[in-house]
């Protein structure tokens, strides 16, 4: 379990990492899918050490599968649009007003 | 079991590192891969085959599609010149790393509890019973939730709107297509 818990935070961490200090938002977008790895991995040592005779750890794996795949589509949708419309692909740029 | 999972463990980290190391955004993708596919194996280690194999499935159709999306939008796919995009590296850095103190220590500390109540034989037949039964909200919402994705993401990425077609006020008898055509037109 602690294993499971450990790789769980190293995951979380390096996403939280990626997604605070990237500027592209398609590496904002991987550094997202690291946290919400984590919480698979999470829910799944918990499911398998403190709940395995009741499925509910196992539906939190679906949910954060289906975020992961919501949030995947959301954000290369955005990408798109602001490329489109602004011609950039970089959060600091897409702060700045339009000239 | 153990090797398996330690060594799945260091690799999903190292990967997972990877990914935010690495020039080329191509390769990136690909260490992200590594990182979800090491991820899975430890999932698999813990019985839970289908969702495991499920992950794995998922995360190589959506890895081949961001390398697509990297061609396609990114300045340095291919990483021929070494460069950083990054903002507040040390500010993350110590952010990202009090965070893993505080969740590690909450790991190495706490006393989680054990069960000895039996496993079920197929883990399969029981999600699948669950969200087919008491958690059918769950999957309901799930469902809907991917409905409006599918609609937002095609609104969001089509290039011309209403409002383009019937301008700004929709008050446009006919719709300013570049192509004519269709029913009346």
């Amino acid at each position: 379990m602690t294993g499971y818990l450990l790789l769980a935070s190293a995951l979380f961490s390096v996403g939280l990492f990626g997604a605070l200090s990237q500027q592209s938002i398609v590496m904002i977008m991987m550094g997202l899918e690291l946290m919400i790895n984590a919480v698979i991995v999470g829910g799944a040592a918990f499911w398998y050490y403190t709940a395995p005779e009741r499925p509910d750890g196992q539906v939190v794996i679906v949910v954060a599968i289906t975020a992961m795949a919501v949030e995947m589509a959301a954000g290369f949708a955005v990408t798109t649009a602001i490329f489109r419309a602004r011609d950039v692909d970089m959060t600091d740029l897409a702060a700045d007003l339009k000239d | 079991m153990d090797v398996v999972f330690w060594g799945c463990a260091v690799g999903a980290v190292a990967s997972g590192i990877a990914v935010f190391r690495v020039d080329s955004m191509a390769r990136a993708t690909f260490a992200l891969l590594a990182s979800f596919v090491f991820a899975a194996v430890t999932v698999l280690l813990v019985d839970l085959t289908y969702l495991g194999v499920l992950v794995i499935l998922m995360m190589i159709m959506e890895m081949v599609i961001m390398v697509v999306f990297m061609l396609m939008y990114m300045m340095n796919p291919a990483g021929l010149m070494p460069m950083s995009m990054l903002h507040n590296k040390k500010g993350a850095l110590v952010i990202s790393g009090a965070t893993f103190a505080v969740l590690a220590t909450g790991s190495i500390l706490v006393d989680w509890p054990t069960t000895n109540a039996r496993r079920p034989e197929d883990p399969t037949m029981a999600l699948g019973e669950a969200l087919m039964g008491p958690k059918m909200l769950t999957m309901v919402v799930l469902g809907l939730a991917l409905f409006a994705t599918i609609i937002a993401t095609v609104v969001l990425a089509t290039h011309r709107g209403r409002y383009d077609r019937y301008g700004d006020r929709l008050d446009r008898k006919r719709p300013d297509d570049p192509v004519r055509g269709g029913l009346g037109r």
